[in-house]
């Protein structure tokens, strides 16, 4: 059997990895520059590399998961060959268990989990930074309310939650959006709950209320922007952790039907690969990760432009 | 503020133990269906159910369990009829063990990595601790736990089943167990050491940084000493979080590591129906939920001296 | 790519008379013979404490002989617990905790001879009551009993003295002994005529020392086992290790030396890894689709036809089964079986056929729904995607539904039109029919109704000349396969792995996993 890869080798691909990383994301940079018009191209001219490495990636996927039918070479669900045939230039990332194109998969496995990521995150973080900002501000028997039910849908493991949820409305793709949204909603709500309690007290605030702001204002105006930070920065995580749940619960039959692809879902089926050193699972978990660090390297901008830091 | 929110607690518990219930009654299929599974017949069912009482309305099965509860006496399992004690206290002890194992090593990694971070921010220190973190959790964990197996345990370091005698020295216990705490400080470390990053970077740019700065403070100490402390509100939040998930979330790894601890047992016993160990396994979870919970409060409202002298 | 299993050929090659006047008469030295032990291979050697990573077992597992229903339990049962009969690795009947047994001609008045001698591991001796009582536990209304319909057909039972029973049938049966092996049916001590649930007493070869459902069980080797060419190892420590890469893993770093349940996606490369070796079985394991042919489309045995001919079997036995198994032929009786039909058409992929038997429905397309989720089998959703792909060539649209696999056999199974099953297989054919496709019996999961079937069956039981009943089996065989509800595309090996120090038989039992369930007392270290 293979044993797993030297270490120097691997730190010569890591080398290379990192020098095209840079060098495509300074190239993307500057066109960005030229194309955006002049106020915004200002912005991104001074955008750390990191973060145009980020939203290059990003485009990447979002243009994988629109055209995928137009670049894949092969239907999503189509069975083209013998199974784990190898890396060729007919099948670029070879196939899978069942002989379907993996290149193929991965394509459609973008815009299958993409979307349902995005829309996921978006529907935790609309409802619990919502309702977190609004139990902060308000307070009293809404917060009471709000606090204790939170509570108790926390105390339950979220992973058995999800299960007996989803064993009792069915599996279909928008059930399973709702409930990981819901799961997820009562994480944002408790950080956006005590980020914002921690604002309400200030001087400022206080001074708001004199002025009879109404509760609109204060939550968009006053709080939200002193707040934004660490929300943000748990979007970036969250993101990722929806892909993670998807997986999960693929683990326990309850994901994304078949026969579309799904990144968790591939890891999931070809996991035990790795353990023999083929790195056949590392594709779709790599898609994964690298999506999430592109995500968090301008998440990571943001926050820096957002605290008003100067260097 | 504590007894009342001990009271709070006590009355969440109680709402769980209700949802619970409630959910596993909704689910299809019961104990006698499931045990008996592909051979299960409409006679043998109704035989198993009236041996168990489960053909006894839903509310008076409830009472009955509620009854022995309030009174300290949780029952048997239904399944193999032995005491929900002996069942659970193994367990508990081992996965108690491994959260703390987890913890200690997570712990104080994320919190030194964040203050790392944001101190050296947009470094290439810091840049790359993001991308390795953040590729950790990209990963599902049963992924994570195959490649550390991959090099750990193949390779002869640590063993691949987290096998414990019950009379095992600490020593040995600690190095059983080692690649499953490991996986798990992996899996938790992104989660508390961005957030640690953010809280405090959202903060440099306050006025009172700006004027510690001014004064001529290395930045080190301006983190330490006038960051740190009003950034520990949503840091705390964070590491309750996690502590809890360490606890109630980490079926997979036990799994994957044979690891036999509350999380499979209470998996088992939901896909079994088993309501008397699931209902007790709930509420230990619960309990730890709400317990950590409210130490994360009252720390956080002890940092912040605003929140301790609410006007 | 067939692979060869390491029994070719199981057939239960007892003449009907050695089986009827006892088989276990016989006695140990014939049977070793017969086995082709002894000569070719170095004497078994007595020994060691054997680690068995296993990929089932739960916390809610019991005891109780009425809730076995996995590997686990049954190996572990197996180990601890004598039966009245034993399925040979070969696949023939032998004694077991009855020493011989005799029949009344008309095969309705069973009368079995216990052995001599056997005593459960508390010292307590081996008593027709005992026999009684652990029939019993499995009879009645009160029963919970998984095996309840598999002794339904006993109408009385009753003791002649301490070593002798008598079990009285409703009617005729002289497949009836085959029966008494099933692994539900474990002889346990009993008092006042109940059996104890909750002890691990048994008189097997191995004594439990230790058990926690779900996690471990470890036993050491009973001194006082009768059978002397059996349970060479000194002790055996059982693991639950439900995830398959755990498993080899826990086999490749050598913390265990047997596991059961390899993936066969990753077998290949197992297989190189130094000191292991793969052992497969093909026994009476399958994998079926079931329609209820009671409502449409399935309904009409011309849409039967068009979905049998829809499938291609050889391409599910490679990528599926990755080539652990053979191709079926839409009937239960595997090739390991007695009376297999091997002269039976073999049903194809043939998408014009298909086409043409949904002309013959007076249909141009076809959609319909496939219940499938890994509970079911661990391939079944990916069997299902493979169906559906060839299936649309012929015109025919399959919506895959993958069901959770929590509640699968409650929710799922015989409730949904067409859904995924596993079946383990029975050794006899009227076994496996009287289970599963006789009119009327409970897990009758395609709600079959064949008058002719029917008729063949009560026929064939009480049927003596050999050469009538294979041609009444071989008949039945058609019937089901031609209009069966069942496309029961393969026959799935039962693949496990073990270090070379582990030495098996000549002939492994392909019967059930693990030998027949029987690993532990059969196999032994180099």
């Amino acid at each position: 059997m293979n044993g797993p890869t030297p270490f120097w080798l691997s730190a010569v691909y890591v080398a290379l990895v990192f020098a095209c990383a840079v060098g495509l994301a300074a190239g993307f940079r500057a066109l960005l520059a030229l194309a955006a018009p002049a106020g915004l191209a200002r912005t991104l001219r001074t955008a750390p590399l990191t973060a145009s490495f980020g939203l290059l990636v990003i485009l990447v996927y979002v243009i994988a998961a629109l055209f995928a039918p137009l670049i894949a070479p092969f239907g999503e669900r189509e069975v083209v060959g013998g199974q784990f045939l190898p890396w060729d230039s007919v099948h670029l990332l070879g196939t899978d268990n069942l002989g379907r194109d993996m290149f193929t998969r991965l394509l459609y496995g973008a815009r299958n989990t993409v979307g349902v990521a995005f829309i996921t995150t978006g529907l935790a973080f609309s409802a619990g930074a919502v309702l977190g900002l609004l139990a902060a501000v308000v307070g009293g028997w809404l917060d009471q309310l709000l606090s204790r039910t939170v509570d108790v849908l926390m105390a339950i493991p979220a992973l058995i939650f999800a299960l007996l949820l989803l064993t009792i409305l069915g599996t279909s793709v928008v059930n399973m959006i709702l409930v990981i949204a819901l799961i997820d909603s009562t994480r944002v709500f408790r950080l956006a709950r005590a980020v914002a309690m921690n604002i309400v007290v200030m001087d400022y605030i206080e001074a708001a209320r004199l002025r009879g702001e109404g509760l609109y204002h204060l939550i968009l105006r006053e709080i939200l922007p002193n707040a934004a930070a660490p929300l943000v920065a748990e979007f970036g995580l969250r993101f990722c952790f929806v892909f993670l749940s998807i997986s999960a619960l693929s683990f326990l039959g309850l994901g994304m039907q078949p026969p579309t692809a799904d990144w968790g879902s591939m890891v999931r089926e070809n996991a035990t690969l790795i353990t023999f050193g083929d790195v056949t699972p590392l594709l779709p978990a790599g898609a994964i990760a690298l999506l999430t660090v592109a995500v968090n390297f301008v998440v990571d901008w943001m926050l820096h432009r957002a605290s008003g830091l100067k260097e | 503020m504590v007894a009342r929110r001990l009271g709070l607690g006590v009355l969440t518990l109680f709402v769980i133990s209700l949802l619970i219930f409630g959910a596993v009654e909704l689910l299809p299929g019961d104990l006698a269906q499931e045990i008996l599974g592909q051979s299960a017949t409409e006679e043998t069912v109704a035989a198993f159910r009236r041996e168990l009482g489960l053909d006894l309305p839903a509310y008076q099965r409830y009472l009955a369990w509620l009854g022995g509860v309030v009174q300290g006496d949780f029952g048997t399992s239904l399944a193999n009829g032995r005491p929900i004690a002996d069942l659970i206290g193994v367990r508990l002890g081992n996965t108690l063990f491994l959260a703390l194992y987890a913890a200690v090593i997570a712990v104080p990694l994320a919190l030194m990595l964040g203050i790392l971070a944001a101190l050296y921010r947009n470094s290439l220190f810091d840049r790359a601790i993001n991308v390795v973190t953040l590729t950790s959790i990209s990963f599902p964990e049963f992924f994570v736990a195959y490649i550390l197996i991959v090099y750990l345990s193949q390779t002869g370091f640590f063993p691949s089943i987290a096998r414990i005698d019950p009379d095992a020295g600490l020593g040995e216990k600690l190095y059983r167990t080692f690649l499953p705490a490991l996986t798990l400080t992996l899996v938790v470390t992104a989660h508390m050491m961005r957030m640690t990053r953010a809280a405090i970077i959202n903060l440099l740019a306050s006025p009172y940084i700006e004027m510690a700065r001014l004064k001529g403070l290395s930045p080190a100490r301006v983190i330490l000493k006038h960051a740190l402390p009003n950034a520990l509100a949503p840091i705390i939040n964070v590491v309750a979080l996690n502590l809890a998930y360490l606890i109630t979330g980490v079926v997979v790894v036990e799994v994957v590591f044979v690891y036999p601890g509350l999380g499979q047992l209470m998996v088992d016993s939901v896909s079994k129906r088993d309501i008397t160990v699931v209902q007790a396994a709930a509420l230990i979870f619960a309990c730890a939920y709400v317990l950590l919970n409210l130490l994360a409060d009252v720390l956080s409202t002890l940092s912040n001296p605003r929140l301790v002298h609410k006007r | 790519m067939t692979q060869t299993p390491t029994t070719k050929d199981g057939f239960l090659q007892l003449s009907r008379r050695g089986m009827l006047q006892g088989a276990g008469a016989l006695g140990g030295a014939a049977l070793m013979g017969s086995l082709g032990l002894g000569s070719a291979r170095a004497a078994p050697k007595k020994g060691g404490t054997m680690r068995l990573a296993m990929g089932h077992g739960s916390t809610s597992d019991s005891y109780d002989p009425a809730t076995w229903d996995q590997a686990f339990v049954q190996v572990f049962a197996t180990a601890r617990n004598g039966y009245l009969t034993e399925i040979a690795a070969d696949g023939s009947l032998i004694g077991e905790v009855a020493e011989s047994w005799d029949v009344s001609p008309d095969a309705k008045v069973w009368t079995f001879k216990l052995r001599k001698g056997v005593t459960f591991h508390s010292g307590k001796s081996v008593m027709a009551e005992d026999v009684i009582a652990s029939l019993n536990h499995h009879r009645g209304e009160d029963t919970k009993s998984a095996a309840k319909p598999i002794v339904a057909a006993i109408k009385e039972m009753r003791s002649d003295g301490d070593d002798t029973v008598v079990i009285t049938l409703d009617a005729g049966n002289s497949d009836f002994p085959f029966i008494l092996s099933d692994y539900h049916l474990a002889i346990l001590p009993s008092s006042g005529g109940k059996i104890d649930t909750t002890s691990g007493d048994g008189c097997g070869a191995y004594a439990v020392q230790s058990y926690e459902p779900g996690v471990r069980a470890s036993m050491t080797r009973n001194p006082n086992y009768w059978k002397s060419d059996r349970a060479h190892f000194d002790g055996v420590e059982m693991l639950t290790v439900i995830d398959p890469a755990a498993r080899q893993n826990a086999l490749v770093t050598g913390e265990v030396d047997v596991i059961d349940r390899v993936d066969t996606n990753t077998a290949h490369l197992l297989k190189r890894a130094p000191g292991i070796k793969i052992l497969a079985t093909t026994g009476t394991q399958h994998y079926t689709f079931a329609m209820d042919t009671r409502v449409a489309p399935f309904k009409d045995n011309n849409v039967r036809m068009a979905l049998k001919y829809a499938i291609d079997r050889q391409e599910l036995v490679d990528k599926v089964l990755n080539g652990y198994g053979e191709i079926g032929n839409d009937h239960p009786i595997s090739r390991s079986n007695r009376y297999h039909a091997a002269d039976l058409e073999q049903h194809v992929y043939d998408p014009d056929k298909a086409k043409h038997y949904l002309n013959q429905a007076g249909l141009d397309s076809l959609e319909v729904s496939l219940s499938a989720a890994d509970a079911a089998y661990s391939g079944a959703v990916d069997a299902a995607v493979l169906y559906a792909e060839r299936a649309a060539k012929a015109g025919i649209t399959i919506n895959v539904v993958r069901e959770p696999n929590d509640g699968y056999w409650s929710n799922v199974w015989m409730k949904k039109p067409w859904s995924a099953v596993y079946w383990g297989g029975r050794p006899t054919e009227d076994w496996m029919f009287t289970t599963a496709y006789a009119s009327g019996v409970a897990w009758n999961d395609t709600f079959w109704e064949n008058e002719r079937f029917n008729k063949l069956l009560v026929e064939a039981r009480s049927e003596l000349d050999d050469t009538k009943r294979r041609a009444i089996y071989e008949e039945m065989q058609g019937l089901v396969s031609n209009d069966g509800g069942a496309v029961i595309p393969m026959f799935a090996s039962y693949v496990m792995a073990h270090t070379d120090k582990i030495m098996t038989p000549e002939t492994v039992g392909p019967q059930w996993t693990l030998d027949g369930f029987r690993a532990i007392e059969r196999w032994w270290f180099a």
